[in-house]
């Protein structure tokens, strides 16, 4: 199954990046505020359980893809 | 001493390392390649140079903490061994849990390469025993990535174990925001385990310590490491 992993900085951590994109918008005059840039990564897990897909996503999770320090992660099994 | 410098695809300050402990110091220094499962027998120091291993992909040094040579690493770790690890080396360390925290992308967003000036908050560490509290020596840093960062409970913790070694300041030690040059918390550059043998810091000392070269801020790093092999 088609898994989607959105990977975000958590709310507390500066991101630079999207304050930088932010000022980038307001310079082409878009009223926008609270930009935060995170990351996508697609996944193709075998099963057809969409529970226990979940969970090897998020096992996947816990183990690489996302840093607990500064990330956090939501999975959307597709 | 014998020191071992895991070389990961994409490190480029491995000859740095290998100049600086092998060249400079005297010291027998061996390149270990990741793919290693078991560091020289008998490894003292393992030093874990800059670079861009693995080019960055996904968090620095999230894939070379992954590396087989790094299980080794931690075991030498966990049996009391000291690590080292440099720029990448300490995004490294942080990926592996070896050390606390993770190094986001400098505030101003862009790569810096300067001098900057540290001044050492703990001297009764393997790396800074030869140096003075509250010293300040120069070094290079060259990074993209090394603001440091910590969930706050955890940042109060580390600076309530004395966790940090080495903090930005000015040329006289004066510490503040001004003088932090990617907007590292607390002006941290480099920081111990709570055994004191696993330290992190992004500015490279192994850059300055051959006077043929320029400048050697960076030897107090290098000369503490002697005295503490000069004990055992």
């Amino acid at each position: 199954m088609k898994v989607r992993v959105s990977v975000q900085l958590k709310p507390g951590i500066l991101d630079p990046q999207g304050k930088a994109v932010e000022q980038g918008l307001h310079g082409f005059g878009f009223e926008v505020e609270h930009v935060r840039i995170g990351r996508l990564i697609e996944l193709e897990v075998p099963g057809t359980d969409p529970a226990e897909v979940k969970a090897k996503a998020q096992a996947m999770c816990d183990k690489l893809l996302v840093n607990p320090v500064m990330e956090k992660a939501s999975i959307e099994v597709l | 001493m014998r020191v071992a410098v895991p070389v990961f695809p994409g490190s480029n300050c491995d000859h740095d390392a290998l100049h600086a402990c092998g060249t400079v110091m005297g010291w027998e220094t061996l390149p270990v390649w990741h793919q290693e499962t078991r560091l020289p027998e008998n490894t003292d120091l393992v030093f874990i140079p800059g670079g861009f291993s693995y080019g960055d992909y996904l968090r620095c040094g999230a894939i070379a903490a992954l590396a087989p040579i790094m299980a080794d690493v931690k075991r030498h770790a966990d049996q009391g061994g000291l690590v080292l690890g440099v720029c990448n080396g300490f995004q490294i360390l942080c990926e592996a849990q070896l050390l606390p925290g993770a190094l986001l992308r400098n505030e101003s967003l862009r790569f810096i390469h300067a001098d900057v000036h540290l001044r050492v908050e703990r001297t009764d560490l393997p790396f800074t025993r030869a140096m003075k509290a509250g010293e300040v020596f120069r070094v290079p840093m060259a990074h993209a990535e090394g603001n440091f960062t910590l969930d706050p409970a955890d940042l109060t913790d580390l600076e309530a174990r004395g966790g940090v070694a080495f903090r930005y300041c000015s040329s006289r030690g004066e510490i503040g925001a001004d003088h932090v040059p990617n907007g590292a918390m607390n002006g941290i550059a480099g920081i111990v385990n709570i055994r004191g043998n696993v330290l992190g810091m992004m500015p490279h000392p192994e850059r300055a310590v051959d006077p043929k070269l320029g400048p050697t801020g960076g030897l107090g790093v290098f000369r503490s490491l002697e005295a503490a092999f000069a004990r055992v």
